[in-house]
């Protein structure tokens, strides 16, 4: 359970990123954060691994007060907490395996990850969750011979080796073309219901939101102005938060169309 | 954008590549910078019309004294330039060993205490400032005449060049990819080894090969002020007035750096 209590984040060069946010998200919960870009949907999703530092408030992780953590605490709580990214940020030069398999860094010693010590479970389990997204014949490629969405996939699997209670996507499929965009939100569906692992997605695509999602959170400004579940919106809903009327481009597509694989 | 300029120009009837102030300031600049060579050229008394007259003679008496090269001269000469690698290779590692936490913490994508980072700049840059053969000079009147003196000097100097090429590499890698490993849960060592490292690894490859090139040149210099290597006897040589000796030595020389250049640009393109 995460419990953002009256938080707030002002940027050391004066920006707000967060004005009292008050959001509680159960655990197991597939929430999709809408808003427009610069409506503070990252400023959100980062405070939760305190990639940004919140500079007023609460923010409960597991009951635990996560703002005052620091040095091996607060990489605790990132093992705890699985991060995927725009832009996949996979280490380009490394294979797939070895990327995969830094999830586990958080849980294994310096040394023993300086000279690839990892344990056979650990392996094991890298090697399953690359089955899991269905990526695991590229194992030994380099990273950044793969497409966008087989990179996606490939930070899936290292998220899921990282062994989350949580898992948070930053824009996930804003890099990737609408069938595989829908592909990845799958993936994080899968993993959301089969394992029990609390999702929270940024998105600004309404359809998608609308199509993966339990409950959606609108944010606007650095506010959250909006918050419940998913059947209690509708178009009208999005056009209080984008405060503007829907566009073309604020729809994803539908995955009929298949393009890649 | 590029139509709207499109349409200014179409507009005024100049067709000029560039702006008319800019082509102003390129020609006063064009101005100074010959100005200031020819008042160089006067205030140093530089005579380049006899260096042009007089060209052959020179030439001549180059080539008689240096010509033929004594080819048996160069037996004596392969030990020395024995030297001369293994005073570059030691130097080389001890240099690209240092170089590595010293380059980190002159490197803002990684050590974001300011105080940290400038002082580390500030240390390389003086260090870079130093001439390698100054250096030479101190360490042989502090340790005395022979190679750990060439070593010593040779390590530090090009410990300047090489973290301050790399420290500049380490800035411009992408830090989304160090993010990525931060977010789940790794601290800064497992962040530089499975970050940074995969991402410098090449051109730091290539660097050390490039500061080990350097360094066989520059432990040349170095023999001129008792450093140790193949400079040496080239300095007692020149004193002797033996130019034919000094030519067989220039061939070993020449033929050294072609083929460790050759080897080595070998193993960089490999790696890049």
């Amino acid at each position: 359970m995460i419990t953002f209590k009256d938080l707030s984040l002002v940027y050391p060069n004066g920006t707000p990123g967060l004005k009292d946010v008050n959001v509680t998200v159960n655990e197991g919960e597939f929430v999709v954060i809408v808003g427009l870009s610069g409506a503070g949907k990252s400023t959100f999703i980062r405070s939760i691994n305190r990639m940004v530092n919140p500079t007023e408030g609460e923010l409960y992780v597991e009951d635990e007060n996560i703002l005052d953590l620091k040095g091996k605490d607060l990489r605790k709580l990132r093992t705890k907490v699985g991060m995927i990214f725009q832009n996949y940020n996979l280490v380009n030069r490394s294979s797939v395996f070895k990327n995969t398999i830094s999830g586990r860094l958080g849980h294994t010693g310096t040394l023993k990850s300086i000279f690839n010590l990892f344990s056979k479970e650990d392996k094991a389990r890298a090697y399953n969750n690359l089955k899991r997204v269905n990526i695991e014949e590229y194992i030994y490629q380099r990273a950044d011979q793969l497409s966008g969405g087989q990179q996606q996939r490939v930070s899936i699997a290292r998220v899921l080796t990282q062994d989350p209670k949580l898992i948070l996507a930053d824009e996930p499929v804003a890099s990737l073309d609408p069938p595989t965009s829908h592909q990845v939100m799958q993936y994080l569906k899968k993993i959301n219901t089969e394992d029990n692992i609390t999702t929270i997605v940024n998105l600004h695509f309404i359809d998608m939101a609308m199509e993966y999602a339990d409950r959606i959170i609108g944010m606007r400004d650095g506010e959250v102005v909006f918050d419940g579940p998913v059947s209690e919106v509708s178009e009208k809903t999005f056009e209080q938060i984008y405060n503007r009327p829907i566009r073309e481009d604020d729809l994803r597509g539908s995955d009929t169309d298949d393009g890649e694989e | 954008m590029t139509e709207k300029n499109k349409n200014q120009k179409s507009k005024s009837n100049v067709h000029s590549l560039y702006p008319r102030k800019l082509k102003l300031q390129i020609t006063w600049i064009f101005i100074i910078v010959l100005l200031f060579y020819f008042y160089s050229l006067y205030e140093t008394g530089a005579d380049f019309v006899t260096l042009i007259v007089d060209f052959d003679k020179i030439i001549n008496a180059l080539f008689n004294k240096m010509l033929p090269p004594n080819w048996e001269y160069i037996s004596v000469a392969i030990d020395p330039l024995i030297e001369t690698i293994q005073i570059a290779v030691v130097a080389t590692t001890f240099s690209v060993l240092i170089c590595i936490p010293a380059s980190l913490m002159a490197a803002n994508t990684i050590v974001k205490n300011k105080f940290i980072y400038q002082t580390t700049r500030t240390i390389l840059n003086i260090l870079r400032t130093i001439p390698d053969i100054l250096l030479a000079t101190i360490f042989v009147s502090l340790f005395g005449i022979g190679i750990i003196s060439g070593i010593l000097a040779l390590t530090i100097f090009s410990l300047g060049l090489l973290a301050k090429l790399l420290s500049e590499t380490i800035e411009t890698i992408d830090p989304r990819q160090l993010e990525a490993i931060r977010a789940s849960g790794g601290n800064i060592i497992q962040v530089i080894w499975y970050g940074v490292v995969p991402q410098v690894l090449p051109q730091f490859i290539s660097y050390g090969l490039y500061v080990f090139e350097l360094n066989v040149r520059a432990s040349l210099v170095l023999g001129f002020v008792g450093a140790g290597g193949i400079g040496t006897i080239i300095d007692t040589e020149l004193n002797f007035l033996r130019y034919q000796n000094v030519m067989a030595i220039l061939i070993v020389l020449l033929v050294a750096v072609i083929i460790i250049e050759t080897i080595s640009n070998m193993l960089r393109r490999r790696v890049v």
